[in-house]
């Protein structure tokens, strides 16, 4: 069960929302110099505010734009457990989950909650709940193999513990 | 079924349907400055692999922060050439050009290919009837550690394009008045595929534009079906198709069709904040530009430097203006050279930068302080993606940029064309 405090945020929040190419190319070697400036346009100080567990709750178009890795890592860095979004731009979907970030795609609950709302998210059960208002919603289950890497803490860790990625494994 | 679903089915012997999640061999995989450090980390720190199966199918550039702008970049480049080494990989160095336009000119990617690129402009490639998928690094680190990744069938919408473009206006215009239409996710979790008899009416450099752009309405993959322009294209580069594959388009489902009749189209800009925040250029006739930057994997080929000499010609740059124009790669250069445009652009008053993607993601050759305003023809208007967080890009055609940089502000380029 993942559960911790949300952070609302609006429909179309990109890559360069969550870290500008700026601060990327000029500190391209160090993730950790990064850190103060993720989310800064939108969130001012967002990495001193934060805390472990806290959601990200968004809107449309989540992770549009780039396909720096660098955000969601940043943001699992900052100890944000989980993004809720209405949808995702692909490439941040996969790197999510590539790096074991759950991104779990909702309706009702991205309009209902506001930050400082308590959010709990059962994977195993496809159920996300907003416990500050009382609202529950279900959402679409991972694909098994997607689901295994989330468990795994993300693609390296699932090979390290399986030898291949999951659909390696599957055609051998 | 559209040309993707129809090559995924002839790629992997049985016939795939929208949202099948397929597991692919992938033909070519590519990644740069910006994505390949963290490419090299997930393999060498994170896994610790000792094979890259697909080694002889990748290929590294250097064209985001290119020649280095400081210690960070050269660190980062220096990793690749050592990894590049190791691992015998294809490195194209500062100088070549950016991903994207080197891929298709050196015949690396091929008419029929399954092309993972870590990058989210790599739809631009899918001009050449391939299909294409931008990646992050990891899933771009997989592919090629064991030259397989999984993919899902993503639901094609058939954007058919009708008419001859009106003077002044490019295929950056077509696009920006497609995308303004349908918004930034109007094509999310789809793939996008081009016909219609305006194709006719484009080269490939600028079916590349059309393609690079479906990336900034949410677009999976773009992909254009082989025709005589693009056989003729490949012919006089040597270079024939990698997968033949039977296809037409008139014989095909679409999860959705949408036309467009390009000849009642104008140029137009797309204001900040927002890539979909499309107006007509004579809107925004008044606004003052500092810095006009000409190039990035959208608009820096050879016709859209050609299109920026014609307006430049026996001009001058306003003195409030810089101007910068990057050619997309070397050969650009050096034909643009030869044809004497680079000539025309320092001649009024220019400044022609090595291939670099640069100015266009903020990350050198030019950018923007507080309260500055860009007219560029690049891909991303979001705030800050050029300098400051206060300063305002507007994008738009070579032709737009060109006639702007004339002008000092925003300017229709139908008084020159």
């Amino acid at each position: 069960m993942i559960r911790g405090r949300c952070w609302k945020l609006g429909d179309n929040i990109s890559t360069d929302h969550i870290i500008s190419g700026k601060y990327k190319f000029s500190a391209i070697d160090n993730l950790e110099a990064m850190l103060p400036h993720v989310l800064e346009e939108v969130i001012p100080e967002f990495y001193k505010k934060v805390a472990k567990g806290d959601v990200i709750v968004g809107g449309k178009n989540f992770g549009k734009g780039s396909s720096r890795e660098h955000a969601p890592r940043l943001l699992k860095l900052l100890g944000i457990s989980a993004v809720i979004a209405k949808s995702f731009a692909h490439i941040f979907y996969r790197n999510a989950i590539n790096i074991g970030l759950p991104v779990i795609v909702a309706q009702t609950i991205p309009e209902v909650s506001e930050t400082e709302d308590i959010i709990e998210i059962d994977l195993a059960n496809a159920v996300v709940r907003n416990v500050t208002k009382g609202i529950e919603e279900k959402f679409k289950p991972f694909p098994k193999e997607l689901m295994m890497i989330l468990e795994s803490g993300g693609i390296v860790e699932y090979i390290k513990k399986y030898g291949v990625p999951p659909w390696v494994r599957s055609t051998e | 079924m559209g040309l993707i679903d129809t090559l995924l089915s002839r790629v992997i012997g049985k016939e795939v349907s929208p949202g099948d999640i397929v597991i692919i061999d992938v033909d070519t995989v590519y990644a740069h400055d910006g994505t390949a450090p963290l490419v090299i980390e997930v393999l060498e720190k994170e896994l610790g692999v000792k094979k890259l199966y697909a080694a002889d199918k990748t290929y590294f550039f250097i064209d985001h922060s290119a020649p280095a702008p400081h210690v960070s970049a050269a660190h980062v480049h220096r990793e690749m050439r050592r990894f590049a080494s190791k691992y015998a990989i294809r490195l194209f160095d500062v100088g070549y050009g950016i991903c994207h336009q080197v891929v298709v000119e050196e015949g690396i990617v091929r008419p029929g290919m399954v092309v993972m690129g870590a990058d989210s402009h790599t739809p631009t490639i899918g001009a050449l009837a391939l299909y294409s998928l931008g990646v992050g690094s990891t899933d771009a680190a997989i592919a090629i550690a064991y030259g397989k990744q999984w993919v899902r069938v993503p639901p094609t919408v058939n954007i058919v394009i009708s008419g001859i473009p009106p003077r002044g206006v490019t295929s950056k215009d077509i696009i920006l008045n497609i995308i303004g239409e349908l918004g930034t996710d109007g094509m999310l979790g789809k793939a996008v595929e081009f016909n219609g008899d305006t194709l006719k009416h484009l080269s490939v450099d600028s079916r590349l534009t059309l393609t690079n752009m479906c990336t900034e309405m949410g677009a999976e993959s773009a992909v254009i079906p082989l025709d005589e322009i693009t056989l003729k294209w490949l012919e006089g580069k040597g270079v024939t198709p990698y997968r033949y594959v039977d296809y037409d388009y008139k014989k095909s489902e679409f999860v959705e069709e949408i036309v467009f009749e390009v000849d009642k189209m104008g140029p137009v800009v797309a204001a900040p904040p927002d890539v979909d925040n499309v107006v007509g250029v004579e809107e925004v006739e008044k606004v003052e530009v500092d810095q006009v930057f000409i190039g990035s994997c959208t608009n820096g080929r050879l016709e859209d430097i050609e299109l920026a000499a014609k307006i430049l010609r026996n001009r001058k740059v306003h003195p409030r203006v810089r101007c910068i124009v990057a050619p997309a790669s070397r050969r650009v250069y050096v034909e643009a050279l030869r044809k004497g445009y680079v000539d025309i652009l320092l001649e009024a008053g220019c400044i022609v930068a090595p291939p670099t993607c640069g100015p266009c993601v903020g990350a050198h050759m030019g950018l923007l302080a507080e309260g500055e305003v860009a007219v560029s023809t690049s891909n991303r208007n979001f705030p800050g993606r050029m300098g400051h967080k206060n300063s305002k890009v507007y994008l738009s055609s070579p032709a737009v940029a060109a006639a702007s940089a004339v002008e000092g502000r925003i300017a229709d380029p139908r008084r020159y064309l």
